[in-house]
């Protein structure tokens, strides 16, 4: 059991007044409030232990890369990776994946071969993607959306052949909050000898994931999404497709030796990760995560799942909205259009009352061109949120569709 | 003749008396819906201002030396903050359009809907008010 009160009083950023108005704050899957710890971590960190890390022989710099390298061993305990090295930094999701196009994708992908995605992929598990496929002339293809936001296993049989040789999907649809059949969809891909990455950009804070359990090739996520500061991602991948892998950046950090005559690359994780990073932030994404451990993911996803429950049960009541994305399994994400009232216009009236809300396509075109809709107003959940903030977020809702229609 | 300033004073006047935000915004709401801003011929592709969110069409027509804007939005709110820089802007000569400092949007406290980070368009728009006032400047 979470106690949400203790909980709510780790964050400061919780008890803020908006425009006069306690904020509710219901934005979660755009990025998620930090607890204090996490802010008195990086803070410490650029307090009393801050030099540039790895080679330095002096004290700072030692300990800034024990805490950095202690982090890179939490991580891999906490999605249950075999090895350390299979731990890449990097700037978030969209970074990650971009590294696994660049690298990846330009060695091992070849003309006419095909990349399968499907339709409800936030924009950057599309775009690196399509500009591959400009490049060396492969197909991108997708996994079409049902109406209640799911896909179909069998569809997924159709797409995903022995010409595949990536498959890139969304563990938790950022738009509909759809959970994918990941564990299917990996069996699918392995079967057909393509290799399968999971962007659990929108899973990673919601539930507990063991990428051995699942096989998947690679599994990235930002460490803004779980609490921890922006600018931090992960990629995970497996050891051997890692070492098979080109670099992506150039610089230093990623090698051996340097020479006019050629370089040497370093090894895992090191030949991935260029230039000085985002130390403090990687340190304090390690107190995120201790934070989010601390609770339990298994705590987590039972609140969440009754939070979303509630509130999907209480905005159903309200006549003239409509809830889209309504599959079997789903995250605490409530996307909805009020009668034919602009989202934009929701939005704006909730961010008037203090309430948080996100409006658009979410960075899914593709989800609402299924749809036929210009965008949405998106509620998300996180352990934080209340009964009553729902209750919040229905008579901002109830306002708004008064004042609108 | 009214001369910008002096309908952007109006319109500061006017929202002075709506002390809260509720009241602000009924206007604005009730202002977009009464407002038929852009006949359907307008409403092209080329006349699309591509905010993220929202959607803004503008046309600007220059008659007997003097520029009017005929625009529209798909989202209320936007759409009443665009009938007041038609408001502010339509009727005058490109000069006094390419050199005008819209001031009162800030004045009667929402600027914040002119945030690029916002799109809604009403940014882009502006801009484009001013390069027809720019552009019919240099042809005339």
């Amino acid at each position: 059991m979470l106690n949400i009160p203790q909980i709510r009083a780790d964050f400061p950023i919780l008890s803020e007044q908006i425009r006069g108005k306690q904020l509710v704050y219901l934005d979660n899957g755009a990025s998620t409030q930090k607890p204090q710890s996490v802010i008195d971590a990086e803070r410490y960190y650029y307090e009393h232990q801050y030099a540039n890390i790895h080679r330095g022989v002096h004290y700072l710099s030692q300990i800034g890369t024990d805490l950095y390298e202690n982090v890179r061993r939490q991580i891999q305990q906490f999605i249950h990776a075999k090895h350390e090295h299979e731990i890449i930094y990097t700037k978030g999701t969209t970074n990650a994946i971009n590294l696994v196009a660049y690298t990846f994708g330009r060695k091992f992908i070849q003309e006419g071969d095909e990349i399968v995605v499907t339709e409800m992929e936030h924009h950057s598990n599309i775009v690196p993607w399509q500009m591959l496929c400009e490049e060396k002339k492969c197909v991108l293809k997708y996994i079409p959306l049902q109406p209640d936001g799911s896909i179909r296993l069998e569809d997924a049989e159709q797409l995903i052949t022995p010409k595949t040789k990536l498959v890139s999907v969304t563990y938790v649809s950022n738009a509909l909050g759809t959970i994918n059949p990941i564990q299917e969809l990996i069996a699918l891909a392995h079967k057909n000898g393509a290799k399968i990455l999971i962007d659990a950009a929108q899973a990673i804070q919601h539930f507990t994931i063991d990428v051995q359990a699942l096989n998947c090739d690679f599994l990235v996520f930002s460490g803004h999404k779980i609490y921890g500061p922006t600018g931090t991602g992960i990629l995970y991948g497996k050891e051997d497709i890692l070492n098979a892998m080109p670099p992506f950046e150039g610089g230093g950090d990623m090698i051996k030796t340097v020479s006019f005559k050629g370089t040497e690359f370093n090894d895992l994780p090191f030949k991935f990760e260029a230039g000085t990073p985002n130390i403090a932030g990687c340190i304090a994404l390690g107190t995120a995560i201790e934070y989010v451990q601390q609770l339990g993911l298994e705590n987590i996803r039972q609140y969440e799942t009754e939070l979303l429950d509630y509130a999907t049960a209480q905005l159903s009541q309200i006549e003239g909205l409509k809830i889209y994305g309504t599959a079997a399994h789903k995250s605490s994400v409530i996307s909805f259009l009020l009668d034919s009232i602009h989202p934009y216009d929701v939005g704006v009236i909730l961010d008037n009352m203090g309430i948080a809300i996100r409006t658009g396509h979410h960075c899914a075109q593709p989800v609402m061109d299924h749809f036929g809709i210009p965008g949405t107003c998106r509620a998300t959940f996180a352990f934080y949120n209340t009964k009553e903030e729902v209750d919040a977020l229905v008579a901002g809702i109830l306002k708004a569709k008064k004042m609108l229609s | 003749m009214h001369t910008i300033n002096d309908i952007q004073d109006d319109i500061i006047e006017d929202f002075s008396m709506y002390d809260d935000w509720n009241d602000k915004y009924e206007y604005l709401i009730e202002f977009g819906k009464s407002l038929p801003l852009i006949d359907e011929q307008y409403k092209t592709e080329d006349n699309r201002i591509h905010g993220c969110q929202s959607k803004v069409w503008l046309h600007g027509e220059l008659k007997d030396g003097k520029l009017y804007f005929f625009a529209d939005s798909d989202a209320i709110i936007t759409k009443g903050i665009v009938g007041l820089l038609v408001k502010v802007l339509s009727g005058h000569t490109p000069k006094e359009i390419a050199d005008a400092d819209l001031y009162f949007i800030g004045k009667i406290g929402l600027q914040e809907h002119l945030s690029p980070t916002r799109a809604n368009g009403l940014v882009s728009m502006i801009k484009k008010m001013k390069t027809y006032g720019i552009a019919f400047q240099a042809a005339n």
